[in-house]
Protein backbone atom coordinates (compact mmCIF):
# COMPACT_ATOMS: atom_id res chain seq x y z
CA UNK A 1 0.00 0.00 0.00
CA UNK A 2 2.56 2.41 0.91
CA UNK A 3 4.55 1.88 -2.38
CA UNK A 4 1.66 2.06 -4.88
CA UNK A 5 0.57 5.33 -3.01
CA UNK A 6 4.42 6.84 -2.37
CA UNK A 7 5.38 5.89 -6.03
CA UNK A 8 2.79 7.61 -7.64
CA UNK A 9 3.30 10.74 -5.57
CA UNK A 10 6.89 11.06 -6.10
CA UNK A 11 6.25 10.37 -9.43
CA UNK A 12 3.93 13.60 -10.24
CA UNK A 13 6.86 15.74 -7.76
CA UNK A 14 9.53 14.75 -10.43
CA UNK A 15 6.97 16.13 -13.11
CA UNK A 16 7.10 19.29 -10.90
CA UNK A 17 10.24 19.35 -10.98
CA UNK A 18 10.75 19.17 -14.40
CA UNK A 19 8.87 22.39 -14.75
CA UNK A 20 10.98 24.44 -12.15
CA UNK A 21 14.17 22.76 -12.00
CA UNK A 22 16.64 23.52 -14.39
CA UNK A 23 19.86 22.11 -13.58
CA UNK A 24 20.34 18.69 -14.97
CA UNK A 25 21.75 17.15 -11.71
CA UNK A 26 18.87 18.30 -9.59
CA UNK A 27 16.46 15.43 -10.69
CA UNK A 28 18.73 12.52 -10.14
CA UNK A 29 19.19 13.57 -6.54
CA UNK A 30 15.37 14.00 -5.74
CA UNK A 31 15.22 10.39 -7.74
CA UNK A 32 17.33 9.01 -5.07
CA UNK A 33 15.37 10.59 -2.29
CA UNK A 34 12.70 9.42 -3.69
CA UNK A 35 13.76 5.68 -3.94
CA UNK A 36 15.48 5.51 -0.53
CA UNK A 37 12.09 6.54 0.88
CA UNK A 38 10.29 4.49 -1.16
CA UNK A 39 12.83 1.26 0.04
CA UNK A 40 12.51 2.54 3.53
CA UNK A 41 8.64 2.61 3.64
CA UNK A 42 8.37 -0.90 2.07
CA UNK A 43 10.80 -2.32 4.71
CA UNK A 44 8.42 -0.90 7.45
CA UNK A 45 5.62 -2.02 6.08
CA UNK A 46 7.19 -5.59 5.35
CA UNK A 47 8.68 -5.42 8.83
CA UNK A 48 5.23 -4.56 11.00
CA UNK A 49 2.71 -5.37 7.99
CA UNK A 50 1.17 -2.39 8.60
CA UNK A 51 0.70 0.54 6.05
CA UNK A 52 1.26 4.25 7.06
CA UNK A 53 -2.25 4.75 5.73
CA UNK A 54 -5.20 2.85 6.96
CA UNK A 55 -7.05 2.76 3.39
CA UNK A 56 -9.07 0.05 2.91
CA UNK A 57 -8.76 -1.02 -0.87
CA UNK A 58 -11.85 -3.15 -0.94
CA UNK A 59 -10.27 -6.75 -1.15
CA UNK A 60 -9.09 -5.12 -4.56
CA UNK A 61 -5.12 -5.63 -3.09
CA UNK A 62 -3.96 -7.68 -0.84
CA UNK A 63 -0.27 -7.39 0.86
CA UNK A 64 1.61 -10.28 2.49
CA UNK A 65 5.27 -11.14 3.03
CA UNK A 66 5.58 -12.31 -0.07
CA UNK A 67 4.74 -9.65 -2.48
CA UNK A 68 5.96 -7.25 -0.32
CA UNK A 69 9.58 -9.34 -0.19
CA UNK A 70 9.52 -8.91 -4.14
CA UNK A 71 8.79 -5.13 -3.73
CA UNK A 72 11.92 -4.55 -1.71
CA UNK A 73 13.67 -6.71 -3.82
CA UNK A 74 12.71 -4.20 -6.98
CA UNK A 75 13.41 -1.07 -4.71
CA UNK A 76 16.88 -1.82 -3.95
CA UNK A 77 17.62 -3.26 -7.30
CA UNK A 78 16.07 0.22 -8.53
CA UNK A 79 18.51 2.14 -5.76
CA UNK A 80 21.32 0.68 -7.53
CA UNK A 81 20.33 1.43 -10.92
CA UNK A 82 19.54 4.96 -10.29
CA UNK A 83 23.03 4.96 -8.18
CA UNK A 84 25.04 3.60 -11.28
CA UNK A 85 23.00 4.62 -14.14
CA UNK A 86 21.53 7.65 -13.18
CA UNK A 87 23.91 9.90 -14.58
CA UNK A 88 23.50 8.77 -17.72
CA UNK A 89 19.77 8.95 -17.84
CA UNK A 90 20.91 12.79 -18.07
CA UNK A 91 22.55 12.05 -21.44
CA UNK A 92 19.59 10.71 -23.10
CA UNK A 93 18.04 13.98 -23.72
CA UNK A 94 16.82 17.75 -22.42
CA UNK A 95 13.53 15.70 -20.12
CA UNK A 96 15.68 14.38 -17.60
CA UNK A 97 13.25 15.13 -14.96
CA UNK A 98 10.21 13.29 -16.58
CA UNK A 99 12.17 10.68 -17.69
CA UNK A 100 12.60 9.87 -13.73
CA UNK A 101 8.78 10.37 -13.17
CA UNK A 102 8.31 8.13 -15.54
CA UNK A 103 10.26 5.41 -14.13
CA UNK A 104 8.58 6.08 -10.84
CA UNK A 105 5.22 5.29 -12.24
CA UNK A 106 6.55 2.37 -13.67
CA UNK A 107 7.26 1.27 -9.96
CA UNK A 108 3.52 1.98 -9.72
CA UNK A 109 2.61 0.12 -11.78
CA UNK A 110 4.51 -3.06 -10.59
CA UNK A 111 3.91 -2.44 -7.11
CA UNK A 112 -0.29 -2.85 -8.39
CA UNK A 113 0.78 -6.05 -10.61
CA UNK A 114 2.46 -6.86 -7.18
CA UNK A 115 -0.24 -6.76 -4.95
CA UNK A 116 -3.43 -7.08 -6.98
CA UNK A 117 -6.16 -9.12 -5.71
CA UNK A 118 -8.80 -8.42 -8.72
CA UNK A 119 -8.22 -9.10 -12.55
CA UNK A 120 -9.00 -5.36 -12.87
CA UNK A 121 -5.96 -4.37 -10.69
CA UNK A 122 -3.74 -6.94 -12.84
CA UNK A 123 -5.07 -5.07 -15.65
CA UNK A 124 -4.53 -1.40 -14.53
CA UNK A 125 -1.24 -2.18 -13.39
CA UNK A 126 -0.04 -3.66 -16.54
CA UNK A 127 -1.09 -0.83 -18.24
CA UNK A 128 0.61 1.88 -15.50
CA UNK A 129 3.67 -0.02 -16.49
CA UNK A 130 3.58 -0.39 -19.89
CA UNK A 131 2.52 3.42 -21.38
CA UNK A 132 5.25 4.58 -19.47
CA UNK A 133 8.03 2.25 -21.13
CA UNK A 134 6.65 3.02 -24.24
CA UNK A 135 7.51 6.78 -23.69
CA UNK A 136 11.14 5.56 -22.13
CA UNK A 137 11.90 3.05 -25.03
CA UNK A 138 11.31 6.30 -27.70
CA UNK A 139 12.96 8.90 -25.70
CA UNK A 140 15.91 9.40 -27.96
CA UNK A 141 13.75 11.27 -30.70
CA UNK A 142 15.48 11.99 -33.43
CA UNK A 143 17.34 8.18 -33.77
CA UNK A 144 14.97 6.52 -36.02
CA UNK A 145 16.19 3.03 -34.30
CA UNK A 146 14.70 4.22 -30.63
CA UNK A 147 11.90 5.88 -32.80
CA UNK A 148 11.78 2.15 -34.58
CA UNK A 149 11.92 -0.06 -31.15
CA UNK A 150 9.05 2.55 -29.75
CA UNK A 151 6.18 1.87 -32.37
CA UNK A 152 6.99 -1.96 -32.25
CA UNK A 153 6.92 -2.33 -28.57
CA UNK A 154 3.84 -0.04 -28.60
CA UNK A 155 1.32 -2.19 -31.33
CA UNK A 156 3.27 -5.22 -29.54
CA UNK A 157 2.31 -3.79 -26.27
CA UNK A 158 -1.38 -3.22 -27.48
CA UNK A 159 -2.06 -6.85 -28.91
CA UNK A 160 -1.13 -8.62 -25.73
CA UNK A 161 -3.25 -6.26 -23.67
CA UNK A 162 -6.64 -6.75 -26.04
CA UNK A 163 -5.77 -10.13 -25.64
CA UNK A 164 -5.61 -10.14 -21.87
CA UNK A 165 -8.97 -8.17 -22.03
CA UNK A 166 -10.42 -10.52 -23.99
CA UNK A 167 -9.45 -13.30 -21.48
CA UNK A 168 -10.46 -11.88 -18.28
CA UNK A 169 -13.75 -11.55 -20.48
CA UNK A 170 -13.94 -14.86 -21.09
CA UNK A 171 -12.95 -16.03 -17.17
CA UNK A 172 -15.45 -13.66 -16.10
CA UNK A 173 -18.24 -14.93 -18.30
CA UNK A 174 -17.54 -18.79 -17.36
CA UNK A 175 -17.29 -17.64 -13.70
CA UNK A 176 -21.11 -18.31 -12.51
CA UNK A 177 -20.17 -15.60 -9.45
CA UNK A 178 -19.90 -12.86 -11.86
CA UNK A 179 -16.33 -11.66 -10.03
CA UNK A 180 -13.42 -10.34 -10.92
CA UNK A 181 -11.70 -11.13 -7.39
CA UNK A 182 -9.10 -13.91 -8.07
CA UNK A 183 -10.28 -15.95 -4.70
CA UNK A 184 -14.07 -15.80 -6.34
CA UNK A 185 -13.56 -17.57 -9.69
CA UNK A 186 -14.41 -21.27 -8.43
CA UNK A 187 -12.48 -23.82 -10.05
CA UNK A 188 -12.53 -27.59 -9.17
CA UNK A 189 -10.27 -30.60 -10.48
CA UNK A 190 -12.25 -31.32 -12.73
CA UNK A 191 -12.03 -30.61 -16.55
CA UNK A 192 -12.54 -26.98 -17.10
CA UNK A 193 -15.14 -25.08 -18.87
CA UNK A 194 -15.12 -23.85 -22.14
CA UNK A 195 -15.29 -20.23 -21.34
CA UNK A 196 -12.83 -20.60 -18.40
CA UNK A 197 -10.30 -22.80 -20.58
CA UNK A 198 -10.46 -20.17 -23.35
CA UNK A 199 -9.40 -17.11 -21.30
CA UNK A 200 -7.08 -18.90 -19.57
CA UNK A 201 -5.31 -19.69 -22.72
CA UNK A 202 -5.99 -16.05 -23.87
CA UNK A 203 -4.00 -15.12 -20.41
CA UNK A 204 -1.59 -17.36 -20.65
CA UNK A 205 -0.08 -15.69 -24.53
CA UNK A 206 -1.00 -12.34 -23.00
CA UNK A 207 1.76 -12.78 -20.20
CA UNK A 208 3.95 -14.90 -22.55
CA UNK A 209 3.79 -11.50 -24.76
CA UNK A 210 4.79 -9.15 -21.47
CA UNK A 211 7.87 -11.51 -20.14
CA UNK A 212 8.81 -12.05 -23.98
CA UNK A 213 8.07 -16.55 -23.30
CA UNK A 214 8.68 -18.06 -26.94
CA UNK A 215 6.99 -18.13 -29.33
CA UNK A 216 5.82 -14.23 -28.14
CA UNK A 217 9.49 -13.32 -28.03
CA UNK A 218 10.09 -11.81 -31.30
CA UNK A 219 9.60 -8.02 -30.41
CA UNK A 220 11.83 -8.30 -27.84
CA UNK A 221 15.73 -7.93 -29.06
CA UNK A 222 14.36 -5.14 -31.69
CA UNK A 223 13.08 -3.54 -28.78
CA UNK A 224 16.06 -3.56 -26.10
CA UNK A 225 18.56 -2.97 -29.00
CA UNK A 226 16.80 0.41 -30.22
CA UNK A 227 15.63 1.70 -26.94
CA UNK A 228 18.66 3.90 -25.22
CA UNK A 229 20.89 1.83 -23.50
CA UNK A 230 20.01 2.86 -20.09
CA UNK A 231 16.60 2.41 -20.45
CA UNK A 232 17.55 -1.21 -21.83
CA UNK A 233 18.60 -1.89 -18.29
CA UNK A 234 15.51 -1.44 -16.42
CA UNK A 235 13.33 -2.83 -19.12
CA UNK A 236 15.38 -5.75 -19.19
CA UNK A 237 15.46 -5.92 -15.56
CA UNK A 238 13.02 -4.69 -12.97
CA UNK A 239 9.91 -4.94 -15.46
CA UNK A 240 10.78 -8.12 -16.53
CA UNK A 241 10.96 -9.53 -13.28
CA UNK A 242 7.56 -7.73 -12.57
CA UNK A 243 5.93 -9.63 -15.49
CA UNK A 244 7.24 -12.41 -14.18
CA UNK A 245 5.84 -12.03 -10.84
CA UNK A 246 2.11 -11.06 -11.77
CA UNK A 247 2.45 -14.28 -14.61
CA UNK A 248 2.84 -16.52 -11.05
CA UNK A 249 0.89 -15.05 -9.31
CA UNK A 250 -2.13 -14.97 -11.35
CA UNK A 251 -1.71 -18.61 -12.72
CA UNK A 252 -0.95 -19.88 -8.82
CA UNK A 253 -3.99 -18.21 -7.31
CA UNK A 254 -6.23 -18.60 -10.23
CA UNK A 255 -5.53 -21.93 -12.16
CA UNK A 256 -3.47 -23.31 -9.44
CA UNK A 257 -6.33 -26.31 -8.78
CA UNK A 258 -6.08 -27.24 -12.29
CA UNK A 259 -2.34 -27.41 -12.60
CA UNK A 260 -2.54 -30.36 -14.37
CA UNK A 261 -4.23 -29.70 -17.13
CA UNK A 262 -2.52 -26.75 -18.55
CA UNK A 263 1.16 -27.82 -17.00
CA UNK A 264 1.79 -29.05 -20.33
CA UNK A 265 1.53 -25.73 -22.43
CA UNK A 266 3.85 -24.17 -19.59
CA UNK A 267 6.11 -27.04 -20.69
CA UNK A 268 6.03 -26.75 -24.58
CA UNK A 269 6.33 -22.76 -24.17
CA UNK A 270 9.26 -23.28 -21.39
CA UNK A 271 11.79 -25.64 -23.59
CA UNK A 272 11.20 -23.33 -26.47
CA UNK A 273 12.25 -19.92 -24.72
CA UNK A 274 15.06 -22.13 -23.51
CA UNK A 275 16.24 -23.23 -26.67
CA UNK A 276 15.39 -19.94 -29.06
CA UNK A 277 16.93 -17.55 -26.25
CA UNK A 278 20.58 -19.20 -25.89
CA UNK A 279 21.22 -20.80 -29.56
CA UNK A 280 20.32 -17.34 -31.29
CA UNK A 281 22.62 -15.46 -28.29
CA UNK A 282 25.26 -17.49 -29.40
CA UNK A 283 25.57 -15.71 -33.21
CA UNK A 284 25.18 -12.11 -31.60
CA UNK A 285 28.15 -10.21 -31.99
CA UNK A 286 26.84 -7.12 -29.99
CA UNK A 287 27.21 -7.20 -26.61
CA UNK A 288 23.71 -5.55 -26.04
CA UNK A 289 21.56 -7.64 -28.58
CA UNK A 290 23.19 -10.60 -26.84
CA UNK A 291 22.26 -9.43 -23.62
CA UNK A 292 18.81 -8.84 -25.07
CA UNK A 293 18.85 -12.78 -26.20
CA UNK A 294 20.18 -13.73 -22.80
CA UNK A 295 17.04 -11.89 -21.28
CA UNK A 296 14.75 -14.18 -23.47
CA UNK A 297 17.05 -16.98 -22.13
CA UNK A 298 16.70 -15.96 -18.79
CA UNK A 299 13.38 -16.30 -18.61
CA UNK A 300 13.21 -19.44 -19.82
CA UNK A 301 14.58 -20.63 -16.39
CA UNK A 302 11.97 -18.41 -14.75
CA UNK A 303 9.26 -20.41 -16.14
CA UNK A 304 9.96 -23.01 -14.54
CA UNK A 305 8.81 -21.63 -11.31
CA UNK A 306 4.90 -21.68 -13.39
CA UNK A 307 5.83 -25.46 -14.21
CA UNK A 308 6.78 -25.96 -10.63
CA UNK A 309 3.85 -24.11 -8.79
CA UNK A 310 5.40 -25.17 -5.58
CA UNK A 311 6.87 -23.58 -2.59
CA UNK A 312 10.15 -23.70 -3.74
CA UNK A 313 9.25 -22.27 -6.53
CA UNK A 314 7.90 -19.22 -5.13
CA UNK A 315 11.45 -19.22 -3.02
CA UNK A 316 12.95 -19.32 -6.82
CA UNK A 317 11.13 -16.70 -8.08
CA UNK A 318 12.44 -14.51 -5.24
CA UNK A 319 15.93 -15.20 -5.40
CA UNK A 320 16.02 -15.58 -9.37
CA UNK A 321 14.59 -12.04 -9.41
CA UNK A 322 17.25 -10.25 -7.25
CA UNK A 323 19.89 -12.09 -8.49
CA UNK A 324 19.44 -11.70 -12.82
CA UNK A 325 18.45 -7.91 -12.25
CA UNK A 326 21.05 -7.40 -9.92
CA UNK A 327 23.67 -8.96 -12.23
CA UNK A 328 22.50 -7.63 -15.25
CA UNK A 329 21.85 -3.85 -13.84
CA UNK A 330 25.92 -4.22 -13.30
CA UNK A 331 26.72 -5.44 -16.79
CA UNK A 332 25.01 -2.90 -18.08
CA UNK A 333 26.37 -0.22 -16.13
CA UNK A 334 29.85 -1.32 -17.49
CA UNK A 335 28.38 -1.87 -20.97
CA UNK A 336 27.41 2.00 -21.07
CA UNK A 337 30.82 3.10 -19.96
CA UNK A 338 32.06 1.30 -23.53
CA UNK A 339 33.08 2.93 -26.55
CA UNK A 340 32.23 0.33 -28.90
CA UNK A 341 29.01 -2.41 -27.37
CA UNK A 342 30.46 -5.12 -29.59
CA UNK A 343 31.83 -7.77 -28.17
CA UNK A 344 35.73 -6.91 -29.72
CA UNK A 345 34.98 -3.94 -28.16
CA UNK A 346 36.09 -5.48 -24.22
CA UNK A 347 39.22 -6.88 -25.82
CA UNK A 348 41.79 -5.91 -23.33
CA UNK A 349 39.80 -4.27 -21.07
CA UNK A 350 41.43 -6.50 -17.65
CA UNK A 351 44.52 -4.36 -18.88
CA UNK A 352 43.57 -1.01 -19.01
CA UNK A 353 40.47 -0.87 -16.39
CA UNK A 354 41.59 -4.40 -13.73
CA UNK A 355 38.31 -3.10 -11.55
CA UNK A 356 35.71 -2.83 -14.69
CA UNK A 357 36.68 -6.05 -15.70
CA UNK A 358 36.63 -8.05 -12.10
CA UNK A 359 33.00 -6.58 -11.33
CA UNK A 360 32.16 -7.60 -15.09
CA UNK A 361 33.62 -10.64 -14.55
CA UNK A 362 31.57 -11.25 -11.43
CA UNK A 363 27.90 -10.16 -12.71
CA UNK A 364 28.64 -12.22 -16.11
CA UNK A 365 29.41 -15.91 -13.90
CA UNK A 366 26.36 -14.81 -11.98
CA UNK A 367 23.66 -14.69 -15.34
CA UNK A 368 26.21 -18.04 -16.54
CA UNK A 369 25.02 -19.46 -12.72
CA UNK A 370 28.96 -20.66 -11.33
CA UNK A 371 28.60 -21.48 -7.70
CA UNK A 372 29.26 -18.87 -5.32
CA UNK A 373 27.22 -16.30 -6.79
CA UNK A 374 23.50 -15.34 -6.80
CA UNK A 375 22.75 -16.60 -10.23
CA UNK A 376 23.91 -20.13 -9.08
CA UNK A 377 21.47 -20.21 -6.30
CA UNK A 378 18.66 -18.94 -8.21
CA UNK A 379 19.33 -21.48 -10.15
CA UNK A 380 19.53 -24.29 -8.60
CA UNK A 381 16.01 -23.08 -6.59
CA UNK A 382 14.43 -23.45 -9.86
CA UNK A 383 15.94 -27.07 -10.56
CA UNK A 384 14.92 -28.16 -7.06
CA UNK A 385 11.49 -26.72 -7.53
CA UNK A 386 11.22 -28.61 -11.00
CA UNK A 387 12.36 -31.69 -9.53
CA UNK A 388 10.45 -31.64 -6.44
CA UNK A 389 7.03 -31.14 -9.12
CA UNK A 390 7.93 -34.96 -10.15
CA UNK A 391 7.28 -34.79 -13.43
CA UNK A 392 8.66 -34.20 -17.00
CA UNK A 393 12.09 -34.71 -15.39
CA UNK A 394 13.42 -34.12 -19.03
CA UNK A 395 13.13 -30.64 -18.44
CA UNK A 396 15.50 -30.63 -15.89
CA UNK A 397 18.07 -31.59 -17.75
CA UNK A 398 17.53 -29.64 -20.83
CA UNK A 399 17.57 -26.75 -19.16
CA UNK A 400 21.08 -28.05 -17.44
CA UNK A 401 22.26 -28.36 -20.73
CA UNK A 402 20.86 -24.91 -22.14
CA UNK A 403 22.45 -23.18 -19.18
CA UNK A 404 25.85 -24.65 -20.28
CA UNK A 405 25.48 -23.37 -23.98
CA UNK A 406 24.86 -20.21 -22.11
CA UNK A 407 28.46 -20.39 -20.78
CA UNK A 408 29.80 -20.29 -24.45
CA UNK A 409 28.56 -16.59 -25.03
CA UNK A 410 29.19 -15.28 -21.41
CA UNK A 411 32.51 -16.65 -20.99
CA UNK A 412 33.17 -15.08 -24.70
CA UNK A 413 33.34 -11.59 -23.08
CA UNK A 414 35.07 -12.65 -20.08
CA UNK A 415 37.83 -14.08 -22.54
CA UNK A 416 37.79 -10.63 -24.47
CA UNK A 417 38.62 -8.93 -21.60
CA UNK A 418 41.25 -11.09 -19.84
CA UNK A 419 43.36 -13.13 -23.39
CA UNK A 420 43.19 -10.55 -26.12
CA UNK A 421 45.35 -7.69 -26.21
CA UNK A 422 44.18 -3.99 -26.47
CA UNK A 423 43.27 -1.89 -29.70
CA UNK A 424 44.46 1.64 -30.03
CA UNK A 425 41.18 3.45 -29.55
CA UNK A 426 40.01 3.94 -26.03
CA UNK A 427 38.32 1.13 -24.38
CA UNK A 428 36.09 3.35 -22.42
CA UNK A 429 34.50 6.80 -22.82
CA UNK A 430 34.89 7.24 -19.07
CA UNK A 431 36.10 4.96 -16.36
CA UNK A 432 33.69 6.42 -13.92
CA UNK A 433 34.62 8.44 -10.81
CA UNK A 434 35.89 6.17 -7.91
CA UNK A 435 32.61 6.34 -6.53
CA UNK A 436 31.11 4.68 -9.40
CA UNK A 437 33.45 1.66 -9.05
CA UNK A 438 33.06 1.55 -5.67
CA UNK A 439 29.49 0.93 -5.99
CA UNK A 440 30.20 -1.72 -8.46
CA UNK A 441 32.03 -3.36 -6.13
CA UNK A 442 29.35 -3.44 -3.43
CA UNK A 443 27.00 -4.67 -5.91
CA UNK A 444 29.25 -7.43 -6.94
CA UNK A 445 29.85 -8.61 -3.31
CA UNK A 446 26.17 -8.81 -2.71
CA UNK A 447 25.95 -10.93 -5.48
CA UNK A 448 28.65 -12.49 -3.80
CA UNK A 449 26.78 -12.84 -0.67
CA UNK A 450 23.72 -13.97 -1.98
CA UNK A 451 25.62 -16.87 -3.37
CA UNK A 452 26.45 -18.33 -0.12
CA UNK A 453 23.97 -17.16 1.87
CA UNK A 454 20.36 -16.87 -0.07
CA UNK A 455 18.56 -17.70 3.13
CA UNK A 456 19.32 -13.89 3.74
CA UNK A 457 16.77 -12.78 1.10
CA UNK A 458 14.22 -15.74 1.49
CA UNK A 459 13.82 -15.49 5.07
CA UNK A 460 11.74 -12.31 4.56
CA UNK A 461 9.03 -14.03 2.21
CA UNK A 462 8.34 -15.99 5.85
CA UNK A 463 8.58 -12.97 7.77
CA UNK A 464 5.05 -12.25 8.70
CA UNK B 1 -30.80 -12.66 -27.78
CA UNK B 2 -28.50 -15.78 -26.58
CA UNK B 3 -25.80 -14.73 -25.34
CA UNK B 4 -23.61 -17.40 -28.00
CA UNK B 5 -24.58 -14.35 -30.59
CA UNK B 6 -23.13 -11.67 -29.03
CA UNK B 7 -19.78 -14.38 -28.45
CA UNK B 8 -19.15 -14.85 -32.03
CA UNK B 9 -20.19 -11.15 -32.98
CA UNK B 10 -17.32 -9.70 -30.48
CA UNK B 11 -14.89 -13.06 -31.27
CA UNK B 12 -15.56 -11.91 -35.28
CA UNK B 13 -14.88 -8.27 -34.23
CA UNK B 14 -11.78 -9.26 -32.28
CA UNK B 15 -10.29 -11.45 -35.31
CA UNK B 16 -10.65 -9.09 -37.51
CA UNK B 17 -8.70 -6.59 -35.18
CA UNK B 18 -5.92 -9.09 -34.88
CA UNK B 19 -5.87 -10.01 -38.45
CA UNK B 20 -5.35 -6.27 -39.32
CA UNK B 21 -2.49 -5.81 -36.79
CA UNK B 22 -0.78 -8.86 -38.51
CA UNK B 23 -1.33 -7.78 -42.31
CA UNK B 24 -1.73 -3.81 -42.82
CA UNK B 25 1.23 -1.47 -43.12
CA UNK B 26 -0.02 1.78 -42.17
CA UNK B 27 0.54 2.55 -38.63
CA UNK B 28 -3.10 4.35 -38.19
CA UNK B 29 -4.94 1.27 -39.28
CA UNK B 30 -2.89 -1.01 -37.14
CA UNK B 31 -4.30 1.90 -34.24
CA UNK B 32 -7.64 1.22 -35.51
CA UNK B 33 -7.28 -2.43 -35.44
CA UNK B 34 -6.19 -1.93 -31.61
CA UNK B 35 -9.28 -0.21 -31.21
CA UNK B 36 -10.81 -2.87 -32.58
CA UNK B 37 -9.81 -5.38 -30.61
CA UNK B 38 -10.45 -3.19 -27.29
CA UNK B 39 -14.17 -2.37 -28.20
CA UNK B 40 -14.99 -6.55 -29.12
CA UNK B 41 -13.88 -6.97 -25.47
CA UNK B 42 -15.90 -3.89 -24.28
CA UNK B 43 -19.06 -5.17 -26.40
CA UNK B 44 -18.64 -8.88 -24.81
CA UNK B 45 -17.88 -7.87 -21.15
CA UNK B 46 -21.22 -5.82 -21.19
CA UNK B 47 -23.02 -8.64 -22.58
CA UNK B 48 -21.57 -11.09 -19.94
CA UNK B 49 -22.79 -8.71 -17.42
CA UNK B 50 -26.00 -8.63 -18.49
CA UNK B 51 -26.45 -11.80 -18.78
CA UNK B 52 -24.84 -12.55 -15.05
CA UNK B 53 -27.68 -9.20 -14.01
CA UNK B 54 -30.26 -12.60 -14.87
CA UNK B 55 -28.84 -15.25 -13.42
CA UNK B 56 -28.31 -16.57 -10.14
CA UNK B 57 -25.33 -14.85 -8.96
CA UNK B 58 -27.28 -11.61 -9.19
CA UNK B 59 -29.59 -12.69 -6.60
CA UNK B 60 -26.90 -13.32 -4.05
CA UNK B 61 -24.77 -9.99 -4.49
CA UNK B 62 -27.44 -7.39 -6.76
CA UNK B 63 -23.37 -5.47 -7.70
CA UNK B 64 -22.31 -8.53 -9.62
CA UNK B 65 -23.59 -7.09 -12.90
CA UNK B 66 -22.30 -3.58 -12.61
CA UNK B 67 -18.65 -4.82 -11.97
CA UNK B 68 -17.92 -5.63 -15.81
CA UNK B 69 -19.51 -2.27 -16.76
CA UNK B 70 -17.52 -0.63 -14.16
CA UNK B 71 -14.76 -2.84 -16.46
CA UNK B 72 -16.13 -1.11 -19.67
CA UNK B 73 -15.08 2.21 -18.25
CA UNK B 74 -11.71 1.41 -17.27
CA UNK B 75 -10.93 -0.01 -20.59
CA UNK B 76 -11.70 3.06 -22.05
CA UNK B 77 -9.97 5.44 -19.82
CA UNK B 78 -6.74 3.16 -20.25
CA UNK B 79 -7.41 2.74 -24.32
CA UNK B 80 -7.43 6.87 -24.90
CA UNK B 81 -4.02 7.31 -22.71
CA UNK B 82 -2.79 4.53 -24.96
CA UNK B 83 -4.23 6.61 -28.02
CA UNK B 84 -2.60 9.75 -26.79
CA UNK B 85 0.66 7.92 -26.67
CA UNK B 86 0.66 5.85 -29.44
CA UNK B 87 -0.37 9.19 -31.94
CA UNK B 88 2.75 11.12 -30.17
CA UNK B 89 4.65 8.28 -31.49
CA UNK B 90 3.69 7.99 -34.80
CA UNK B 91 3.86 11.71 -35.00
CA UNK B 92 7.56 11.63 -33.95
CA UNK B 93 7.87 8.81 -37.04
CA UNK B 94 6.54 10.93 -39.25
CA UNK B 95 9.02 13.85 -38.81
CA UNK B 96 11.78 11.50 -38.88
CA UNK B 97 10.89 9.43 -41.82
CA UNK B 98 8.19 11.30 -43.29
CA UNK B 99 5.92 8.11 -43.47
CA UNK B 100 3.91 6.45 -41.42
CA UNK B 101 4.38 2.60 -43.25
CA UNK B 102 5.35 0.39 -41.04
CA UNK B 103 7.40 -1.57 -43.84
CA UNK B 104 9.71 1.28 -43.43
CA UNK B 105 10.57 0.12 -40.08
CA UNK B 106 13.43 -2.60 -40.69
CA UNK B 107 16.69 -1.07 -39.54
CA UNK B 108 16.83 -3.25 -36.43
CA UNK B 109 16.99 -6.43 -37.95
CA UNK B 110 20.47 -7.06 -39.00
Amino acid sequence: MNAILFSAIWGVLMMFCGAFVKSKAVPRYIALTGIVLLFAMNAMELNSGLPLFNIDPAEMLRTNSFNLSFLAIVFGATLFYFLLSGSEVEKVGEHVAEYFALMFFVLCGISLMATFNTLLILFIGVEIMSIPLYILTGSDKRNLKSNEASLKYFLMGCFSTGIMLMGITFIYGGNPNGSFYINNIPMGTGDMPVMIATGLIFLLVSMAFKVSAAPFHFWTPDVYDGAPTVFTSFMSTIVKAAGFFAFLRLFEQVFGVMHAQWQMLIVVITAATLLIGNLTAVFQQSVKRMLAYSSIAQAGFMLLALFALNDKAKEGILLYSAAYSLSTIGIFAVLLKMEDYTVDGFNGLAKKQPILALVATIFLLSLTGIPLTAGFQAKFYMLMAAVENGQQFWLVIFAVLMAAVSAYYYFRVIQAMYFKEPGTSSLVNSAGNSGFQALLVVLAILILVLGVYPEFLIGWMYHL
Amino acid sequence: MDIKAYIALSLVLFSIGMVGILMRRNAIIIFMCVELMLNAVNLLLVAFSKMHAVGEAAKALPTVASDAQIFVFFIMVVAAAEVSVGLAIIVMLYRNTHSIDVNFLNRLKN
